[in-house]
């Protein structure tokens, strides 16, 4: 019993590591984009919810509907007056400039808040469980692992019935065509960058609220986020889900049989499913 | 007012000018036919006029409004929609949702309106029947159509075709000629590349010849055709 006790817990795991993930996943898909400063934006999201829930002594849940508009204006902002301007043929002026983006902010970041460790305070809910059945949860991670479906499915819906979605999908097939069709890119992929923003402060919620934070931890972050999207396939929302779940599930078992193999247990599986499925488990058809 | 002036439009790349000091206007509701040999600056042409590319020099005017440094995107609000040589479809969006995105990106309809719209035009196409299908998946005659559709979609006032009948089957050729005749029918300008010859003439009103960049005569399709510098050159028959 303990064995399912440990995969359920894996896949709770899986939540959090999959909302670190849907932000990267969105904006590699629309734009071919891999943002290294991924995990340090999470992080900066994190202290947006700590500040705001300090300064107007805000219940972290409800900070985090003041520092996710924040997040998106920054992101639209970002994406507007820096990335889209080293967006091109050539994959490596983006990835050198989220690289330098991520070291600012964690130097500004500990400028501004120290290298101590901060932790949001949710209350009660965060040492409630639920018994479901043989096994027992905890809410938060419960609450984790529903908000990325609920994450996931939103952003989905959005793709497929809305008119942005639309959008979204055929600039991510051709830009160029797409201006043709009176859609202007760079405004598409500034409003992409603001979503996956606001998305990041879902995550940052929840990672304040399980786990100790300094503005050192965005980039170990970001190597979660990474795996799991490339085991989804490069993309895939759903497949983000279904990534993070992998990554969290090898943890746990990994932490099962040593608590030492935790984190290595995660990395060996994004190895082995990179070997076999080079392309991730739900690959898109034409990429 | 004519709904496209070219003033001495010209550009290069490097030494190479693909578009030599070219003028014409097109009136609204007017078709023109453009022929020439490959590499005459036939495509280049249509992706100056759509901001694909940018001018050199020279000023490209649409409905009195300069447009020379506008964008792709602000063109298409102008009035110019456009199709490519070779199909280039959405193709992770159907067939309905790539006519959507241009009829309501470009063409401003929006709701359920929008809907109906794509839908009449998918009819008028010959698509209604692949309206669900992955737009990846079609035919050339299909993706020929689609491009068509898709560029019918954006409510254009002047439509630009590229080789749009190339590769097509005389009844294929046919049925789109249909179509097209349709289009012009109701007002819309045409400007239209082709090499296939009787599908062009049988459309157009006006016949512009270019060569290595430069405009070499406008007039009539008998007119042009007939000319013996364009039997030479774009013909190849030595006069």
């Amino acid at each position: 019993m303990i064995w399912v006790d440990t995969i359920v817990q894996g896949i709770l795991l899986g939540g959090l590591y999959a909302l670190f993930a849907a932000g990267l996943s969105l904006v590699f898909g629309i734009m071919r984009l891999v943002n290294l400063a991924h995990g340090d934006l999470i992080v900066l999201g994190a202290f947006l919810i700590l500040v705001a829930a300090t300064a107007l002594g805000l219940h972290p849940f409800l900070a985090v509907l003041i520092a996710a508009p924040v997040m998106f204006v920054l992101g639209w902002a970002l994406q507007t007056w820096v990335l889209n301007r080293v967006l091109g043929d050539d994959i490596l002026p983006p990835l050198l400039v989220t690289f330098g983006l991520s070291v600012v902010i964690q130097n500004a970041l500990l400028e501004g808040f120290s290298a101590d460790s901060q932790k949001l305070s949710a209350g009660g809910i965060e040492a409630a469980s639920l018994a479901l059945g043989p096994v027992t949860v905890g809410v938060m991670p419960l609450l984790t692992l529903v908000s990325a479906v609920a994450v996931i499915f939103g952003l989905n819906q959005l793709f497929y019935r809305t008119a942005l979605g639309r959008a979204f999908r055929a600039t991510s097939d051709d830009a160029v065509t797409a201006g043709l069709m009176g859609i202007r890119p760079q405004n598409v992929f500034a409003i992409a960058t603001g979503i996956a923003m606001v998305v990041a402060t879902i995550a940052a919620l929840y990672l304040g609220i399980r786990a100790n934070f300094d503005p050192s931890v965005g980039p170990a972050r970001l190597i979660y986020a990474f795996e799991a999207v490339i085991i989804g396939g490069l993309g895939s929302l759903w497949g983000t889900l279904a990534g993070g779940i992998v990554i969290g599930v090898a943890q746990a078992l990994g932490a099962a049989i040593n608590p030492e193999w935790q984190i290595l247990a995660g990395h060996i599986a994004f190895v082995v499913i990179l070997l076999l499925r080079p392309r991730g488990l739900f690959p898109r058809a034409n990429d | 007012m004519s709904i496209l002036s070219l003033n001495s439009v010209s550009k290069s790349f490097g030494a190479l000018k693909v578009t030599d000091n070219v003028s014409f206007d097109v009136a609204p509701g007017q078709a023109l036919g453009i022929i020439g040999p490959n590499g005459a600056g036939k495509s280049t042409l249509f992706n100056l006029i759509t901001g694909n590319i940018p001018a050199d020099g020279g000023q490209i005017v649409l409905n009195g409004r300069d447009v020379t440094r506008d964008t792709p995107m602000q063109r298409v609000k102008a009035g110019v929609g456009r199709s490519f040589q070779i199909p280039q479809p959405f193709t992770h969006l159907s067939v309905y949702e790539n006519l959507m995105v241009a009829a309501q990106f470009g063409g401003g309809h929006h709701g359920a309106k929008a809907g109906q719209f794509c839908m009449d035009i998918l009819d008028r196409t010959g698509l209604a029947d692949e309206a669900e299908s992955a737009s990846g998946g079609l035919s050339l005659l299909q993706r020929k159509r689609l491009e068509l559709a898709r560029a019918m979609a954006t409510s254009p006032r002047l439509i630009l075709l590229d080789e749009i009948a190339g590769g097509l089957t005389d009844a294929e050729c046919g049925a789109l000629i249909d179509t097209i005749k349709g289009i012009h029918a109701e007002g819309t300008a045409i400007i239209w590349i082709e090499h296939v010859l009787h599908a062009l003439t049988s459309v157009v009103e006006r016949l512009m010849v270019l060569n290595f960049g430069q405009m070499l005569m406008i007039g009539e399709p008998a007119e042009v055709m007939e000319a013996r510098a364009v039997k030479e050159i774009y013909l190849g028959i030595e006069v």
